[in-house]
């Protein structure tokens, strides 16, 4: 009996914290399987964020690290200045990356650290309890929000990370991908390795954001939050490739 | 024609592998596992064709998809 899709290993045999239906325990499956295909997982560095995934160490099967909130680019810097033959790429969700450590997000793809950045946006503040995040869309409810984000109360607009770094010449790939079906999960798994291999051949700061569900905030069910994502998130964050060397 | 293999006690029972699966060889069981949810099930009424569509979407990665020799699918499904 021949195996198609086995669970890569990467990946841990260990039951994951995560809501049902979360996007996160996907994009571990495959980030854990571009690190097997590219063969790198005895030279691969992670640094988890954070948030929901704050224990992503507890389910990858190489090197993690963990870094204050929003931090994670910067500990990811000193890693890969350290051991510059080390596969270093961080993990972070929205309010992690886009709020509180946007500063340091930008400074290192500024500075074109040769390091691969997986952004998750699920455009809320999961762990926490649903408050609105920088990333979450117009007219939509979250606990500091109940009536919806509306810009003209001051609560702003959704910030597009992704076409912000693009701009930045020291940034050599960004591409946005979403989670929400089987076609376009492959299509992540693909963004993710180009990613990967642009870091192993040292062009610069590579970053792949990934539209991800959270059902038990946006208080749907599993398959609810896919469609979501298609019908909603996708008006505001259209998957493609932002920038390529 | 291929096998699926679910690790019925890590799944949450989202359902997001049943909505998925484009034969509807997936439904969920009538049963609880040890976390008292009900979890995916195949459905012996229809034939897996190998797409792996639910080991994609599947969050606890709880599922394998095994591809059949032609030998072995004749001793599976007589």
């Amino acid at each position: 009996m021949s195996t198609q899709y086995l669970r890569p290993s990467s990946l841990r045999h260990r039951e994951t914290h995560y809501c049902p239906g979360c996007g996160h325990g996907i994009l571990h499956r495959i980030v854990s399987e571009v690190i097997d295909e590219l063969d790198i997982r005895r030279t691969t560095a992670a640094v988890a964020p954070v948030g929901c995934a704050v224990v992503a160490y507890n389910y990858w099967n190489f090197d993690c690290s963990e870094a204050a909130h929003g931090r994670a680019l910067a500990v990811a810097t000193g890693i890969k200045r350290v051991s510059p033959d080390l596969c270093v790429f961080t993990y972070q969700g929205d309010g992690d990356l886009a709020s509180i450590g946007l500063a340091e997000t930008v400074h290192a793809a500024n500075r074109g650290e040769r390091l691969t950045c997986i952004f998750v946006n699920n455009a809320c503040y999961g762990m926490t309890g649903g408050q609105m995040a920088p990333t979450s869309l117009i007219g939509q409810k979250t606990a500091t929000t109940p009536c919806g984000r509306t810009p003209d109360t001051g609560e702003g607009w959704p910030l597009k990370i992704s076409d912000l770094l693009a701009q930045l010449p020291g940034v050599c790939f960004v591409a946005r991908c979403a989670l929400s079906s089987p076609k376009e999960i492959q299509d992540t798994a693909r963004q993710i390795k180009t990613a990967f291999q642009h870091q192993l051949d040292k062009r610069g700061f590579s970053l792949v954001e990934v539209l991800s569900p959270c059902p038990t905030i946006w208080q749907k069910n599993p398959v609810e939050a896919m469609a979501w994502i298609d019908t909603e998130m996708k008006k505001v964050f259209p998957p493609g490739i932002l920038k390529t060397p | 024609m291929a096998k699926i293999k679910i690790n019925t006690d890590q799944c949450k029972g989202c359902r997001l592998c049943i909505h998925f699966c484009p034969v509807h060889h997936l439904r969920i069981s009538e049963e609880m596992n040890n976390k008292g949810v009900l979890y995916a099930c195949t459905d012996p009424h229809t034939r897996c064709i190998g797409c792996g569509y639910c080991y994609l979407v599947c969050p606890e990665s709880c599922i394998e998809v095994h591809l059949l020799e032609p030998s072995e699918t004749k001793k599976t499904h007589t």
